[in-house]
């Protein structure tokens, strides 16, 4: 009797710590939550006439300098300099949402992006202004509309198809890094991806895939992303190939067929 | 004229003796109308086989009207616009034409391509019920032989046949396959130089696959499945033991009308999941693979599920290369390629010879054996399918590794390990869950079934109340033979007459009364 109700004493004191601990907890980081400067930027002042640099500079310097360091010049260990990036690969990494990166990986996770695209270009300007780089041709739509998809097709498979796969679903890379699937990509990303090289991509300078040619692989990306009817059934099983063929014969096929065996055979 | 007179019966009765006089077809007919078949959903799986080869046969006729199989270079002018203007092989362009111009042909080619999954599927599916119920045992290992041959010459036909159209997927399969050609010690590179007509992938190749493909293959495919099913009729179906079964009859119905009404609906059946699964899933969608370069390799290239294994097992493999200076030297793919083949052809043949050694058991058998019976065979089984779903998962590793979010590091190093570990796992779980139904069977004979009544004595004991099956003897044993058939292990079954109707999930049975009342009165 004795010994049980010491017990008891012994969890009631246990909880009782535990519900003082979490109490703690909760008003530490309550406080730390209203006085902590957000992660976000604040919203620009509307008054200030600054430039488009300058604003990025401030974005800059709230959400980025941890890892990329002052003025772009990278942090050992923590993020690469940015200096001679330009400004389409800052706008491709935030307006995909891999940056600001969530944490250090294999590779940078796409997600929801925490600027908005006005904000990206301001960024992008504060980097194309401490060191210049590649941006993004402003005639890009008259270029896509003006592509070869055929031409585009032979670029595509030399060039992405050993990653991205034959129907750009994307594929799993080495130690954990992927291509990603190229549904839902705007142009603008993919030039920029292509110029670029984010992450394990490789860079296709102007030199190596000339503006019209990367419109020609663009044209032909969103065609069997979007236009091709995937034509031959309902069901496309992912485009995936042989692997999900493989799946469908055993789990739809023979299980149909088992099921009508079972029914046409008695039980003997 | 003289109006003919008599009924529709006399007149057929007339038209067969007019028949049996010119051709004597009486006396097989009635032999073969009266033959008896053993009734078992399992005794069902090879004839997907067979009417997959039927509609292979069929579908493979129709592409052949329309496919062209020549290497020659033209340029692209068809309907399917990301391929217009590009230069591909003829054979690739007339693959392309089948699917998108040839009214139906798109629907043919996936019928006939899912129907090659199906027909090699149910033969491993078939494969697999001959192997866990011993019916591969004296008097039939010939057909075991044939059906080992059956499944490669299939395989071989596929993979010929998923190379014919020339796209960038089945091209780059084909680059593989010479690859583990040329890795033959000596004779490699001669093999491979006879075989494409030089250097890869030359321009001679899809011509001479089209003639094996719709020749010489179909014709092996066509004479082995007739000497595989003549033998079946020749040595008489297996069937399971049971009341009134023995080694030397046959319990069943009979081919007409019983037998041949089922497998023509089954064969309709087939017909169907095959056509529905060609007109829901797409299946090989050549025009986005693009026309075969050499320099093109797709992430996610994966050949056919049959294929996948061997795939599988080379991604697996360390990079193992043997060199002897100056001149010799072994690849890796080697081992995986071409040894691992030969195994998977050698091992499997050899198996009845091989169990015989272990078993002495030369005795013929018509009955077949309940898997838990010979649990070190049903080991080595589980043990190969095992091995055989590592090798393809890992054949399509980094199809897995993106869709499951896995590093396809880790997933090639599970790979590695589990190939070794998990199959000598498999088989002691299964030897110890074979050991544990014979127990659970043998316990049940000797004191009956477990009736969930439990009881208190007057000394406060508590048991469960068993139902015999048979009368007990002082103790309350009873010393009942296992037989080799199923043993009773609810209520419900004992001494259960078979119900009146049968249904398809569950039986309609009508009331007990009304059966006692039925019985009694056919008494």
């Amino acid at each position: 009797m004795a010994a049980s109700a010491k017990r008891r004493r012994g969890w009631r004191k246990r909880l009782g710590a535990l519900a003082r601990f979490t109490g703690a907890l909760v008003i530490v980081g309550g406080l730390y939550s209203a006085f902590a400067p957000s992660l976000y930027a604040q919203e620009a002042d509307d008054n200030a006439v600054d430039s488009e640099v300058v604003k990025g500079q401030e974005l800059y310097d709230t959400s980025c300098i941890t890892c990329h360091g002052d003025n772009g010049e990278g942090v050992d260990g923590r993020g690469p300099s940015l200096i001679g990036i330009g400004s389409a690969a800052v706008e491709f990494q935030v307006n995909t949402g891999r940056m600001p990166l969530a944490n250090q990986g294999a590779m940078a996770i796409p997600g929801d992006p925490v600027f908005t695209e006005e904000e990206a270009e301001w960024l992008g300007a504060y980097i194309e202004h401490l060191g210049g780089g590649g941006a993004v041709p402003d005639d890009l739509d008259a270029l896509v509309e003006n592509a070869d998809v055929g031409s585009g097709n032979d670029l595509y498979r030399v060039n992405c198809s050993s990653c991205h796969g034959y129907a750009g679903g994307g594929a799993a890379l080495s130690s954990g890094a992927e291509a990603p699937a190229l549904g839902g990509t705007t142009d603008e990303e993919l030039y920029q991806a292509m110029l670029t090289g984010p992450q394990n991509m490789p860079v296709f300078a102007d030199n190596e895939l000339t503006p019209e040619q990367k419109a020609d692989v663009i044209a032909y990306v969103q065609y069997i992303v979007n236009d091709d009817a995937d034509r031959g059934g309902v069901f496309n099983l992912g485009r995936f190939g042989p692997s999900t063929e493989g799946l469908a014969i055993f789990l739809v096929g023979i299980s149909a067929l088992l099921l009508a065996t079972l029914w046409i055979a008695g039980k003997s | 004229m003289k109006r003919r007179k008599g009924t529709s019966q006399s007149m057929m009765t007339k038209a067969g003796g007019e028949l049996d006089d010119r051709f004597k077809l009486a006396g097989p007919t009635r032999v073969l109308m009266n033959k008896v078949f053993p009734d078992h959903w399992s005794f069902l799986l090879g004839e997907i086989a067979l009417f997959s080869f039927v509609l292979l046969l069929l579908t493979g006729t129709f592409l052949a009207l329309f496919f062209d199989p020549s290497m020659a270079h033209v340029t692209y002018e068809g309907s399917y616009v990301p391929l217009q203007g590009v230069g591909m092989s003829k054979a690739y362009e007339s693959t392309l034409d089948i699917s998108f111009e040839v009214r139906g042909g798109l629907i043919m080619r996936q019928m006939h391509h899912w129907a090659t999954l199906l027909f090699m599927a149910s033969i491993l599916v078939h494969m697999m019920r001959i192997f866990f119920t011993g019916a591969f045992r004296a008097p039939r290992e010939t057909n075991w032989l044939i059906g080992i041959l059956l499944f490669w010459l299939g395989f071989f036909e596929g993979f010929i046949g998923y190379s014919l159209p020339d796209d960038g997927l089945s091209g780059t399969g084909l680059r593989i396959a010479e690859g583990m050609t040329e890795s033959l010690p000596f004779l490699g590179p001669w093999v491979s130089a006879a075989l494409f007509g030089g250097q890869f992938p030359g321009d001679e190749v899809i011509a001479r696959f089209y003639i094996i493909h719709v020749f010489l293959l179909p014709l092996a495919l066509l004479a082995l499945i007739t000497i595989h099913i003549g033998l079946v009729f020749a040595q008489k179906h297996t069937q399971w033991p049971g009341p009134g079964r023995t080694e030397h009859n046959v319990v069943g119905f009979r081919m007409f009308p019983n037998y041949v009404m089922k497998q023509v609906g089954f064969m309709l059946v087939v017909w169907g999941v095959v056509a529905a699964m060609a007109g829901l899933f797409q299946i090989n969608p050549v025009w986005l693979f693009g026309p075969y370069e050499a320099s093109v390799v797709s992430s996610a290239s994966q050949p056919d599920f049959y294929v996948m294994y061997l795939d599988g097992l080379i991604r697996l493999f360390p990079a193992w290369e043997l060199r002897i200076p100056p001149y010799f030297t072994l690849p890796g793919v080697f081992w995986p390629g071409i040894v691992a083949m030969g195994l998977s052809v050698l091992l499997p043949l050899a198996y009845p010879a091989i169990e015989r050694r272990f078993t002495k058991d030369r005795a013929h058998h018509n009955l077949l054996q309940r898997p838990r019976d010979f649990p070190a065979r049903t080991g080595v089984g589980v043990m190969v399918i095992v091995f055989w779903v590592i090798g393809v998962v890992s054949g399509g590793n980094d199809v897995f590794a993106q869709a499951f979010n896995i590093s396809l590091n880790a997933m090639t190093w599970a790979g590695r390990i589990g190939i070794v570990v998990l199959p000598i796992v498999a088989y002691y779980l299964t030897y110890r869950i074979c050991l544990g139904l014979q127990q659970h069977d043998r316990e049940i004979l000797a004191h009956g079934l477990e009736t969930g009544v439990l009881m208190r004595d007057p000394e406060g004991r508590f048991y469960e109340v068993h139902q015999p099956l048979a009368e007990p003897d002082e103790h309350g044993h009873t010393d009942l033979e296992y037989s080799g058939a199923p043993v009773p292990k609810k209520m419900n079954r004992v001494g259960a007459l078979p119900p009146a109707e049968k249904g398809f999930f569950k039986s309609v049975e009508s009331s007990d009364d009304d059966r006692r009342d039925e019985l009694e009165a056919g008494r």
